[in-house]
Protein backbone atom coordinates (compact mmCIF):
# COMPACT_ATOMS: atom_id res chain seq x y z
CA UNK A 1 0.00 0.00 0.00
CA UNK A 2 2.80 2.40 0.88
CA UNK A 3 4.49 1.57 -2.41
CA UNK A 4 1.28 2.41 -4.28
CA UNK A 5 0.98 5.70 -2.42
CA UNK A 6 4.59 6.66 -3.08
CA UNK A 7 4.21 5.75 -6.73
CA UNK A 8 1.09 7.92 -6.95
CA UNK A 9 2.85 10.85 -5.32
CA UNK A 10 5.85 10.71 -7.64
CA UNK A 11 3.61 10.42 -10.70
CA UNK A 12 1.45 13.25 -9.34
CA UNK A 13 4.51 15.48 -8.94
CA UNK A 14 5.45 14.99 -12.61
CA UNK A 15 1.85 15.62 -13.73
CA UNK A 16 1.81 18.75 -11.58
CA UNK A 17 3.97 20.36 -14.28
CA UNK A 18 1.26 19.65 -16.87
CA UNK A 19 -1.36 20.87 -14.41
CA UNK A 20 0.40 24.23 -14.12
CA UNK A 21 0.46 24.40 -17.92
CA UNK A 22 -3.25 23.62 -18.17
CA UNK A 23 -3.98 26.19 -15.45
CA UNK A 24 -2.25 28.91 -17.50
CA UNK A 25 -4.51 28.35 -20.50
CA UNK A 26 -7.71 27.25 -18.78
CA UNK A 27 -7.81 29.69 -15.87
CA UNK A 28 -5.52 32.58 -16.75
CA UNK A 29 -6.22 32.82 -20.50
CA UNK A 30 -9.72 31.34 -20.27
CA UNK A 31 -9.06 28.95 -23.18
CA UNK A 32 -9.54 25.17 -23.24
CA UNK A 33 -6.35 24.30 -25.09
CA UNK A 34 -6.49 20.89 -26.79
CA UNK A 35 -2.89 21.23 -27.97
CA UNK A 36 -1.94 19.66 -24.64
CA UNK A 37 -2.85 16.17 -25.90
CA UNK A 38 -0.33 16.49 -28.72
CA UNK A 39 2.40 18.41 -26.95
CA UNK A 40 2.70 15.97 -24.04
CA UNK A 41 3.33 13.12 -26.51
CA UNK A 42 5.63 15.40 -28.46
CA UNK A 43 7.72 16.06 -25.36
CA UNK A 44 7.97 12.31 -24.77
CA UNK A 45 8.80 11.64 -28.43
CA UNK A 46 11.52 14.27 -28.61
CA UNK A 47 13.11 13.20 -25.32
CA UNK A 48 13.00 9.47 -26.12
CA UNK A 49 14.34 9.88 -29.65
CA UNK A 50 17.12 12.22 -28.54
CA UNK A 51 18.17 10.00 -25.63
CA UNK A 52 18.18 6.83 -27.71
CA UNK A 53 20.36 8.67 -30.21
CA UNK A 54 22.91 9.22 -27.47
CA UNK A 55 22.05 12.78 -26.42
CA UNK A 56 22.40 13.84 -22.79
CA UNK A 57 19.02 13.38 -21.06
CA UNK A 58 19.10 16.98 -19.80
CA UNK A 59 19.65 18.34 -23.29
CA UNK A 60 16.92 15.98 -24.57
CA UNK A 61 14.48 17.24 -21.92
CA UNK A 62 15.31 20.83 -22.81
CA UNK A 63 14.67 20.09 -26.49
CA UNK A 64 11.29 18.64 -25.53
CA UNK A 65 10.47 21.92 -23.75
CA UNK A 66 11.34 23.87 -26.89
CA UNK A 67 9.25 21.50 -29.03
CA UNK A 68 6.22 22.06 -26.83
CA UNK A 69 6.70 25.82 -26.99
CA UNK A 70 6.73 25.61 -30.79
CA UNK A 71 3.47 23.64 -30.70
CA UNK A 72 1.94 26.32 -28.47
CA UNK A 73 3.12 28.98 -30.87
CA UNK A 74 1.40 27.24 -33.80
CA UNK A 75 -1.91 27.12 -31.88
CA UNK A 76 -1.46 30.77 -30.93
CA UNK A 77 -0.80 31.70 -34.55
CA UNK A 78 -3.84 29.78 -35.81
CA UNK A 79 -6.05 31.40 -33.17
CA UNK A 80 -4.86 35.01 -33.07
CA UNK A 81 -3.62 35.64 -36.62
CA UNK A 82 -5.82 33.31 -38.66
CA UNK A 83 -8.82 33.88 -36.34
CA UNK A 84 -9.63 30.18 -35.90
CA UNK A 85 -11.59 29.61 -32.66
CA UNK A 86 -9.24 28.60 -29.85
CA UNK A 87 -10.73 25.15 -29.33
CA UNK A 88 -10.49 24.28 -33.02
CA UNK A 89 -6.99 25.75 -33.34
CA UNK A 90 -5.89 23.46 -30.49
CA UNK A 91 -7.52 20.43 -32.08
CA UNK A 92 -5.80 21.15 -35.42
CA UNK A 93 -2.38 21.36 -33.77
CA UNK A 94 -3.11 18.27 -31.70
CA UNK A 95 -4.02 16.19 -34.76
CA UNK A 96 -1.03 17.38 -36.76
CA UNK A 97 1.24 16.59 -33.81
CA UNK A 98 0.08 12.97 -33.98
CA UNK A 99 1.73 12.65 -37.40
CA UNK A 100 4.69 14.79 -36.39
CA UNK A 101 5.33 12.63 -33.32
CA UNK A 102 5.32 9.51 -35.52
CA UNK A 103 7.83 11.24 -37.79
CA UNK A 104 10.03 12.15 -34.80
CA UNK A 105 10.07 8.63 -33.37
CA UNK A 106 9.86 6.76 -36.66
CA UNK A 107 7.46 4.28 -35.05
CA UNK A 108 4.53 4.25 -32.64
CA UNK A 109 6.59 3.68 -29.48
CA UNK A 110 10.16 3.79 -28.34
CA UNK A 111 11.75 2.05 -25.35
CA UNK A 112 14.24 3.74 -23.06
CA UNK A 113 15.14 0.65 -21.04
CA UNK A 114 18.69 0.57 -19.70
CA UNK A 115 19.38 4.04 -21.00
CA UNK A 116 20.51 7.03 -18.99
CA UNK A 117 17.70 9.37 -17.99
CA UNK A 118 17.53 12.54 -15.91
CA UNK A 119 16.84 10.28 -12.92
CA UNK A 120 19.97 8.11 -13.36
CA UNK A 121 22.37 10.30 -11.31
CA UNK A 122 19.97 10.17 -8.33
CA UNK A 123 19.59 6.41 -8.69
CA UNK A 124 23.38 6.14 -8.72
CA UNK A 125 23.34 7.83 -5.30
CA UNK A 126 21.46 4.80 -4.03
CA UNK A 127 17.84 5.95 -4.30
CA UNK A 128 15.18 3.57 -5.59
CA UNK A 129 13.67 4.49 -8.96
CA UNK A 130 10.43 5.72 -7.38
CA UNK A 131 12.31 7.88 -4.89
CA UNK A 132 14.64 9.24 -7.55
CA UNK A 133 11.67 10.24 -9.71
CA UNK A 134 9.93 11.73 -6.70
CA UNK A 135 12.95 13.82 -5.68
CA UNK A 136 13.69 15.01 -9.21
CA UNK A 137 10.04 15.84 -9.91
CA UNK A 138 9.71 17.63 -6.57
CA UNK A 139 12.73 19.83 -7.29
CA UNK A 140 11.48 20.51 -10.83
CA UNK A 141 8.02 21.49 -9.60
CA UNK A 142 9.57 23.74 -6.96
CA UNK A 143 11.74 25.57 -9.49
CA UNK A 144 8.96 25.80 -12.11
CA UNK A 145 6.42 27.09 -9.58
CA UNK A 146 8.95 29.69 -8.46
CA UNK A 147 9.55 30.88 -12.01
CA UNK A 148 5.83 30.93 -12.84
CA UNK A 149 5.05 32.84 -9.62
CA UNK A 150 7.70 35.41 -10.46
CA UNK A 151 6.70 35.65 -14.13
CA UNK A 152 3.02 36.37 -13.52
CA UNK A 153 4.01 39.17 -11.18
CA UNK A 154 6.03 40.96 -13.86
CA UNK A 155 4.69 43.62 -16.19
CA UNK A 156 4.30 41.18 -19.04
CA UNK A 157 2.81 38.51 -16.76
CA UNK A 158 0.23 41.02 -15.49
CA UNK A 159 -0.56 41.88 -19.11
CA UNK A 160 -1.28 38.19 -19.83
CA UNK A 161 -3.57 37.97 -16.79
CA UNK A 162 -5.42 41.11 -17.83
CA UNK A 163 -5.83 39.72 -21.36
CA UNK A 164 -7.41 36.52 -20.10
CA UNK A 165 -9.73 38.32 -17.73
CA UNK A 166 -10.85 41.29 -19.82
CA UNK A 167 -9.33 41.54 -23.28
CA UNK A 168 -11.18 44.74 -24.16
CA UNK A 169 -9.72 46.51 -21.13
CA UNK A 170 -6.30 45.08 -21.94
CA UNK A 171 -6.37 46.54 -25.44
CA UNK A 172 -7.60 49.87 -24.10
CA UNK A 173 -4.50 49.88 -21.87
CA UNK A 174 -2.25 49.34 -24.87
CA UNK A 175 -1.70 45.61 -24.45
CA UNK A 176 -1.23 43.56 -27.62
CA UNK A 177 -3.70 40.85 -26.61
CA UNK A 178 -2.88 38.59 -29.59
CA UNK A 179 0.76 38.38 -28.56
CA UNK A 180 -0.18 37.79 -24.91
CA UNK A 181 -2.47 34.88 -25.81
CA UNK A 182 0.25 33.35 -27.98
CA UNK A 183 2.85 33.81 -25.26
CA UNK A 184 0.57 32.12 -22.72
CA UNK A 185 0.05 29.16 -25.08
CA UNK A 186 3.82 28.92 -25.68
CA UNK A 187 4.62 28.79 -21.96
CA UNK A 188 1.79 26.38 -21.23
CA UNK A 189 2.69 23.87 -23.94
CA UNK A 190 6.38 24.13 -23.10
CA UNK A 191 5.54 22.95 -19.58
CA UNK A 192 3.26 20.21 -20.90
CA UNK A 193 5.99 18.86 -23.22
CA UNK A 194 8.49 19.01 -20.35
CA UNK A 195 6.04 16.91 -18.34
CA UNK A 196 5.82 14.47 -21.27
CA UNK A 197 9.61 14.16 -21.41
CA UNK A 198 9.81 13.42 -17.67
CA UNK A 199 6.98 10.85 -17.89
CA UNK A 200 8.64 9.03 -20.80
CA UNK A 201 11.89 8.82 -18.85
CA UNK A 202 10.22 7.63 -15.65
CA UNK A 203 8.21 4.88 -17.40
CA UNK A 204 11.11 4.09 -19.81
CA UNK A 205 9.11 4.42 -22.99
CA UNK A 206 7.38 6.95 -25.18
CA UNK A 207 4.15 6.20 -26.97
CA UNK A 208 2.44 8.26 -29.64
CA UNK A 209 -0.92 7.54 -27.94
CA UNK A 210 0.10 8.70 -24.49
CA UNK A 211 -1.51 12.11 -24.80
CA UNK A 212 -5.08 10.85 -25.03
CA UNK A 213 -7.11 12.21 -22.15
CA UNK A 214 -4.26 14.30 -20.73
CA UNK A 215 -6.22 17.56 -20.99
CA UNK A 216 -8.99 16.01 -18.91
CA UNK A 217 -6.50 14.77 -16.32
CA UNK A 218 -5.04 18.29 -16.22
CA UNK A 219 -8.48 19.85 -15.74
CA UNK A 220 -9.39 17.30 -13.07
CA UNK A 221 -6.20 18.14 -11.19
CA UNK A 222 -6.83 21.89 -11.46
CA UNK A 223 -10.39 21.55 -10.17
CA UNK A 224 -9.59 19.07 -7.39
CA UNK A 225 -6.76 21.36 -6.27
CA UNK A 226 -8.93 24.48 -6.25
CA UNK A 227 -11.85 22.83 -4.48
CA UNK A 228 -9.85 21.06 -1.76
CA UNK A 229 -6.87 23.35 -1.25
CA UNK A 230 -8.31 26.77 -2.12
CA UNK A 231 -7.45 29.62 -4.49
CA UNK A 232 -7.08 32.65 -2.25
CA UNK A 233 -4.09 34.09 -4.08
CA UNK A 234 -1.69 33.05 -6.81
CA UNK A 235 0.76 31.33 -4.46
CA UNK A 236 -2.10 29.41 -2.89
CA UNK A 237 -3.28 28.49 -6.40
CA UNK A 238 0.11 27.10 -7.42
CA UNK A 239 0.34 24.98 -4.27
CA UNK A 240 -3.24 23.79 -4.86
CA UNK A 241 -2.36 22.76 -8.42
CA UNK A 242 0.53 20.58 -7.26
CA UNK A 243 -1.50 19.05 -4.44
CA UNK A 244 -4.44 18.60 -6.81
CA UNK A 245 -2.32 16.67 -9.30
CA UNK A 246 -1.04 14.42 -6.48
CA UNK A 247 -4.54 13.94 -5.05
CA UNK A 248 -5.84 12.95 -8.48
CA UNK A 249 -3.13 10.28 -8.76
CA UNK A 250 -3.87 8.98 -5.27
CA UNK A 251 -7.60 8.76 -6.05
CA UNK A 252 -6.86 6.86 -9.26
CA UNK A 253 -4.45 4.53 -7.45
CA UNK A 254 -7.09 3.85 -4.79
CA UNK A 255 -9.96 3.13 -7.19
CA UNK A 256 -7.70 0.80 -9.17
CA UNK A 257 -6.70 -0.91 -5.94
CA UNK A 258 -10.38 -1.28 -5.08
CA UNK A 259 -10.82 -3.27 -8.27
CA UNK A 260 -11.98 -0.83 -10.94
CA UNK A 261 -10.83 -2.09 -14.37
CA UNK A 262 -8.07 0.14 -15.80
CA UNK A 263 -10.06 0.47 -19.02
CA UNK A 264 -12.75 2.44 -17.17
CA UNK A 265 -10.27 5.05 -15.94
CA UNK A 266 -10.88 7.64 -18.65
CA UNK A 267 -14.65 7.37 -18.22
CA UNK A 268 -14.21 7.81 -14.47
CA UNK A 269 -12.01 10.89 -14.95
CA UNK A 270 -14.34 12.46 -17.51
CA UNK A 271 -17.35 12.01 -15.21
CA UNK A 272 -15.42 13.51 -12.30
CA UNK A 273 -14.51 16.58 -14.37
CA UNK A 274 -18.05 16.93 -15.75
CA UNK A 275 -19.48 16.89 -12.23
CA UNK A 276 -16.89 19.32 -10.91
CA UNK A 277 -17.42 21.77 -13.79
CA UNK A 278 -21.20 21.64 -13.40
CA UNK A 279 -21.11 22.32 -9.65
CA UNK A 280 -22.06 26.01 -10.12
CA UNK A 281 -25.24 24.93 -11.96
CA UNK A 282 -26.19 22.52 -9.19
CA UNK A 283 -25.48 25.20 -6.62
CA UNK A 284 -27.81 27.65 -8.35
CA UNK A 285 -30.55 25.00 -8.33
CA UNK A 286 -29.97 24.38 -4.67
CA UNK A 287 -29.91 28.03 -3.66
CA UNK A 288 -33.68 28.69 -3.84
CA UNK A 289 -34.28 25.51 -1.85
CA UNK A 290 -31.79 26.61 0.76
CA UNK A 291 -33.44 30.02 0.93
CA UNK A 292 -36.88 28.56 1.40
CA UNK A 293 -35.57 26.32 4.17
CA UNK A 294 -33.94 29.23 5.95
CA UNK A 295 -37.03 31.33 5.28
CA UNK A 296 -35.02 34.51 4.85
CA UNK A 297 -32.99 36.39 2.34
CA UNK A 298 -29.36 35.53 1.93
CA UNK B 1 -5.99 67.68 -31.88
CA UNK B 2 -8.45 65.17 -33.33
CA UNK B 3 -9.24 65.35 -37.02
CA UNK B 4 -11.87 63.03 -38.43
CA UNK B 5 -11.93 63.39 -42.20
CA UNK B 6 -14.93 62.16 -44.15
CA UNK B 7 -15.11 58.75 -42.58
CA UNK B 8 -17.66 56.14 -43.58
CA UNK B 9 -18.44 53.06 -41.55
CA UNK B 10 -20.70 50.38 -42.99
CA UNK B 11 -21.60 47.27 -41.02
CA UNK B 12 -22.24 44.00 -42.89
CA UNK B 13 -21.39 45.60 -46.21
CA UNK B 14 -22.88 43.82 -49.17
CA UNK B 15 -25.41 41.81 -47.19
CA UNK B 16 -29.11 42.29 -46.54
CA UNK B 17 -28.19 43.57 -43.10
CA UNK B 18 -26.07 46.36 -44.51
CA UNK B 19 -26.12 49.32 -42.15
CA UNK B 20 -24.43 52.63 -42.84
CA UNK B 21 -23.56 53.83 -39.35
CA UNK B 22 -21.46 56.81 -40.38
CA UNK B 23 -21.46 58.43 -43.79
CA UNK B 24 -18.90 61.03 -44.81
CA UNK B 25 -18.56 62.09 -41.21
CA UNK B 26 -16.13 64.91 -40.40
CA UNK B 27 -15.26 66.50 -37.09
CA UNK B 28 -12.31 68.49 -35.79
CA UNK B 29 -11.48 68.97 -32.13
CA UNK B 30 -9.10 71.67 -30.92
CA UNK B 31 -6.65 71.08 -28.09
CA UNK B 32 -8.58 71.18 -24.80
CA UNK B 33 -12.02 70.91 -26.39
CA UNK B 34 -14.59 69.04 -24.31
CA UNK B 35 -17.24 67.94 -26.77
CA UNK B 36 -20.46 66.24 -25.73
CA UNK B 37 -22.14 64.04 -28.33
CA UNK B 38 -25.87 63.43 -28.15
CA UNK B 39 -28.36 61.69 -30.38
CA UNK B 40 -31.02 59.01 -30.47
CA UNK B 41 -30.45 55.28 -30.62
CA UNK B 42 -28.64 54.25 -33.76
CA UNK B 43 -27.41 57.77 -34.47
CA UNK B 44 -23.85 56.48 -34.67
CA UNK B 45 -22.46 57.98 -31.45
CA UNK B 46 -20.87 54.85 -30.08
CA UNK B 47 -19.76 53.77 -33.54
CA UNK B 48 -17.96 57.09 -33.84
CA UNK B 49 -16.09 56.56 -30.59
CA UNK B 50 -15.25 52.96 -31.46
CA UNK B 51 -13.90 54.04 -34.86
CA UNK B 52 -11.70 56.66 -33.21
CA UNK B 53 -10.49 54.13 -30.62
CA UNK B 54 -9.74 51.56 -33.31
CA UNK B 55 -12.24 48.93 -32.20
CA UNK B 56 -13.71 49.04 -35.71
CA UNK B 57 -11.82 49.67 -38.90
CA UNK B 58 -13.44 52.25 -41.20
CA UNK B 59 -14.45 51.87 -44.83
CA UNK B 60 -13.34 55.31 -45.97
CA UNK B 61 -11.70 58.47 -44.74
CA UNK B 62 -8.96 59.08 -42.22
CA UNK B 63 -8.49 59.82 -38.52
CA UNK B 64 -5.62 61.95 -37.19
CA UNK B 65 -4.64 62.46 -33.59
CA UNK B 66 -2.44 65.54 -33.51
CA UNK B 67 -0.39 65.22 -36.69
CA UNK B 68 -0.36 61.43 -36.60
CA UNK B 69 -2.54 59.41 -38.94
CA UNK B 70 -3.92 56.55 -36.85
CA UNK B 71 -6.41 55.22 -39.42
CA UNK B 72 -4.52 51.97 -39.90
CA UNK B 73 -3.22 51.50 -36.36
CA UNK B 74 -4.69 48.65 -34.29
CA UNK B 75 -6.66 49.42 -31.14
CA UNK B 76 -3.84 48.59 -28.71
CA UNK B 77 -1.41 50.94 -30.50
CA UNK B 78 -3.88 53.84 -30.48
CA UNK B 79 -4.30 53.25 -26.76
CA UNK B 80 -0.87 54.88 -26.32
CA UNK B 81 -2.56 58.26 -26.78
CA UNK B 82 -6.22 57.51 -25.98
CA UNK B 83 -7.85 57.07 -22.58
CA UNK B 84 -11.24 55.36 -22.55
CA UNK B 85 -14.15 54.79 -20.21
CA UNK B 86 -16.90 52.40 -21.30
CA UNK B 87 -20.63 52.33 -20.67
CA UNK B 88 -20.41 48.99 -18.87
CA UNK B 89 -18.56 49.47 -15.56
CA UNK B 90 -17.34 45.84 -15.82
CA UNK B 91 -15.46 46.52 -19.05
CA UNK B 92 -12.91 49.09 -17.95
CA UNK B 93 -11.21 47.11 -15.21
CA UNK B 94 -9.99 43.59 -14.51
CA UNK B 95 -12.27 42.12 -11.84
CA UNK B 96 -9.84 39.42 -10.70
CA UNK B 97 -6.94 41.80 -10.13
CA UNK B 98 -6.37 44.24 -7.30
CA UNK B 99 -7.07 47.98 -7.47
CA UNK B 100 -3.33 48.69 -7.47
CA UNK B 101 -2.69 46.06 -10.15
CA UNK B 102 -5.33 47.64 -12.38
CA UNK B 103 -3.77 51.05 -11.88
CA UNK B 104 -0.33 49.59 -12.61
CA UNK B 105 -1.63 48.23 -15.92
CA UNK B 106 -2.92 51.68 -16.80
CA UNK B 107 0.31 53.35 -15.61
CA UNK B 108 2.16 51.34 -18.28
CA UNK B 109 -0.15 52.28 -21.13
CA UNK B 110 2.03 53.09 -24.12
CA UNK B 111 5.19 51.80 -22.46
CA UNK B 112 7.10 48.61 -23.21
CA UNK B 113 6.12 45.85 -20.80
CA UNK B 114 9.12 43.78 -19.77
CA UNK B 115 10.17 41.49 -16.95
CA UNK B 116 10.32 44.19 -14.29
CA UNK B 117 7.89 43.87 -11.39
CA UNK B 118 4.31 44.57 -12.40
CA UNK B 119 4.04 47.15 -9.63
CA UNK B 120 6.59 48.95 -7.43
CA UNK B 121 6.33 50.38 -3.93
CA UNK B 122 6.99 53.86 -5.25
CA UNK B 123 3.95 53.57 -7.51
CA UNK B 124 1.75 52.48 -4.61
CA UNK B 125 2.29 55.86 -2.95
CA UNK B 126 1.36 57.64 -6.18
CA UNK B 127 -1.81 55.57 -6.54
CA UNK B 128 -2.77 56.14 -2.93
CA UNK B 129 -2.53 59.84 -3.49
CA UNK B 130 -4.61 59.78 -6.68
CA UNK B 131 -7.23 57.46 -5.16
CA UNK B 132 -7.71 59.79 -2.18
CA UNK B 133 -8.84 62.50 -4.65
CA UNK B 134 -11.76 60.27 -5.67
CA UNK B 135 -13.03 60.47 -2.08
CA UNK B 136 -14.37 56.94 -2.19
CA UNK B 137 -12.10 55.47 0.46
CA UNK B 138 -10.34 53.34 -2.13
CA UNK B 139 -6.91 54.54 -1.00
CA UNK B 140 -7.08 52.15 1.95
CA UNK B 141 -8.12 49.18 -0.19
CA UNK B 142 -5.21 49.07 -2.66
CA UNK B 143 -4.95 45.29 -2.78
CA UNK B 144 -8.70 44.58 -2.81
CA UNK B 145 -9.95 42.86 -5.95
CA UNK B 146 -11.80 45.27 -8.25
CA UNK B 147 -14.64 42.74 -8.50
CA UNK B 148 -15.57 43.73 -4.94
CA UNK B 149 -16.28 47.34 -5.91
CA UNK B 150 -19.63 48.84 -6.86
CA UNK B 151 -20.38 50.00 -10.41
CA UNK B 152 -19.82 53.64 -9.50
CA UNK B 153 -16.53 52.90 -7.77
CA UNK B 154 -15.37 50.87 -10.74
CA UNK B 155 -16.32 53.66 -13.13
CA UNK B 156 -14.45 56.23 -11.04
CA UNK B 157 -11.44 53.92 -10.99
CA UNK B 158 -11.64 53.45 -14.78
CA UNK B 159 -11.74 57.22 -15.15
CA UNK B 160 -8.61 57.53 -13.02
CA UNK B 161 -6.95 54.78 -15.07
CA UNK B 162 -7.85 56.49 -18.35
CA UNK B 163 -6.15 59.69 -17.23
CA UNK B 164 -3.30 58.29 -15.11
CA UNK B 165 -0.96 58.52 -18.10
CA UNK B 166 -2.13 61.79 -19.61
CA UNK B 167 -3.93 60.86 -22.84
CA UNK B 168 -4.00 63.16 -25.87
CA UNK B 169 -7.65 62.21 -26.24
CA UNK B 170 -10.20 61.04 -23.69
CA UNK B 171 -13.20 59.04 -24.91
CA UNK B 172 -16.18 58.69 -22.57
CA UNK B 173 -18.81 56.35 -24.02
CA UNK B 174 -22.02 56.89 -22.03
CA UNK B 175 -19.92 56.19 -18.99
CA UNK B 176 -22.65 57.13 -16.53
CA UNK B 177 -25.60 55.47 -18.27
CA UNK B 178 -25.42 52.31 -16.16
CA UNK B 179 -25.20 54.17 -12.84
CA UNK B 180 -27.92 55.44 -10.51
CA UNK B 181 -28.53 59.22 -10.82
CA UNK B 182 -26.62 60.17 -7.68
CA UNK B 183 -23.56 58.12 -8.58
CA UNK B 184 -23.79 59.36 -12.16
CA UNK B 185 -23.58 62.98 -10.93
CA UNK B 186 -20.55 62.14 -8.83
CA UNK B 187 -18.74 60.39 -11.70
CA UNK B 188 -19.59 63.29 -14.01
CA UNK B 189 -18.21 65.74 -11.49
CA UNK B 190 -15.01 63.71 -11.36
CA UNK B 191 -14.88 63.63 -15.16
CA UNK B 192 -15.15 67.43 -15.28
CA UNK B 193 -12.42 67.72 -12.69
CA UNK B 194 -10.03 65.35 -14.50
CA UNK B 195 -10.64 67.07 -17.84
CA UNK B 196 -10.05 70.50 -16.32
CA UNK B 197 -6.96 69.51 -14.33
CA UNK B 198 -5.32 67.82 -17.31
CA UNK B 199 -6.72 70.20 -19.96
CA UNK B 200 -7.75 67.03 -21.78
CA UNK B 201 -9.28 66.95 -25.24
CA UNK B 202 -12.46 64.97 -24.62
CA UNK B 203 -15.28 63.38 -26.54
CA UNK B 204 -18.20 62.39 -24.30
CA UNK B 205 -21.18 60.47 -25.64
CA UNK B 206 -24.35 60.75 -23.57
CA UNK B 207 -28.04 59.99 -23.81
CA UNK B 208 -28.83 62.68 -21.31
CA UNK B 209 -29.59 66.12 -22.77
CA UNK B 210 -29.05 67.91 -19.50
CA UNK B 211 -25.61 66.34 -19.10
CA UNK B 212 -24.76 67.21 -22.69
CA UNK B 213 -25.72 70.83 -22.05
CA UNK B 214 -24.12 71.22 -18.62
CA UNK B 215 -20.77 69.72 -19.47
CA UNK B 216 -18.12 70.65 -22.00
CA UNK B 217 -17.63 73.67 -24.23
CA UNK B 218 -19.18 72.27 -27.39
CA UNK B 219 -22.16 70.07 -28.16
CA UNK B 220 -22.79 68.07 -31.29
CA UNK B 221 -25.99 66.26 -32.05
CA UNK B 222 -25.91 63.25 -34.33
CA UNK B 223 -28.69 61.80 -36.43
CA UNK B 224 -28.40 58.88 -38.85
CA UNK B 225 -24.63 59.01 -38.94
CA UNK B 226 -24.33 62.76 -39.49
CA UNK B 227 -23.78 65.87 -37.39
CA UNK B 228 -27.03 67.85 -37.48
CA UNK B 229 -26.22 70.39 -34.77
CA UNK B 230 -22.90 71.85 -33.67
CA UNK B 231 -23.19 74.35 -30.83
CA UNK B 232 -20.23 76.06 -29.17
CA UNK B 233 -19.17 78.95 -26.98
CA UNK B 234 -21.78 81.34 -25.59
CA UNK B 235 -24.57 79.74 -27.57
CA UNK B 236 -23.79 76.46 -25.83
CA UNK B 237 -23.79 78.15 -22.42
CA UNK B 238 -27.26 79.56 -22.95
CA UNK B 239 -28.70 76.31 -24.25
CA UNK B 240 -31.71 74.71 -22.54
CA UNK B 241 -33.20 71.23 -22.99
CA UNK B 242 -36.35 72.73 -24.56
CA UNK B 243 -34.37 74.82 -26.94
CA UNK B 244 -32.22 71.84 -27.91
CA UNK B 245 -35.30 69.68 -28.60
CA UNK B 246 -36.76 72.37 -30.81
CA UNK B 247 -33.57 72.75 -32.77
CA UNK B 248 -33.35 68.98 -33.17
CA UNK B 249 -36.82 68.99 -34.70
CA UNK B 250 -35.89 71.77 -37.11
CA UNK B 251 -32.62 70.12 -38.12
CA UNK B 252 -33.86 66.59 -38.59
CA UNK B 253 -37.52 67.08 -39.41
CA UNK B 254 -38.40 64.51 -36.74
CA UNK B 255 -39.37 64.40 -33.11
CA UNK B 256 -36.57 63.49 -30.77
CA UNK B 257 -37.77 60.01 -29.95
CA UNK B 258 -35.88 58.85 -26.94
CA UNK B 259 -37.61 58.52 -23.60
CA UNK B 260 -34.38 58.03 -21.76
CA UNK B 261 -32.99 61.34 -22.98
CA UNK B 262 -36.21 63.26 -22.32
CA UNK B 263 -37.04 62.00 -18.89
CA UNK B 264 -33.64 62.51 -17.33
Amino acid sequence: MLQILLGAISLGLIWAILTIGVYITFRILDIADMTVEGSIAMGAAIAATSISNGMSPYMATFLALLGGMAAGFVTGFLHTKLKIPALLAGILTMISLYSINLLIMGKANLSLLRMNTVYTPLENLGLSTTNAVMLFAFLSVLIISGIIYWFFGTEIGCAIRATGNNSQMARAQGINTNNMITLGLVISNGLVALCGALIAQSQSFADVQMGIGSIVIGLASVIIGEVIFGKRNFLNCLISLVLGAITYRIIIALVLKMGMPANDLKLFTAITVAIALSLPVFKSYLRPIKRSIKGGDL
Amino acid sequence: MLTIKEITKIFNEGTVNENIALSNFSLTLEEGDFVTVIGGNGAGKSTLLNCVAGVYGINQGSILIGERDVTKLPEYKRAEVIGRVFQDPMKGTVADMGIEENLALAYRRGKFRGLGWGISNKERQIYKNYLSHLELGLEDRLSDKVGLLSGGQRQALTLLMATLKKPRLLLLDEHTAALDPKTAEKVLKLSDQFVKDGNLTTLMVTHNMRHAIEHGNRLIMMHEGKVILDIKGKEKKDLTVENLLKRFGQASGEEFANDRALLS
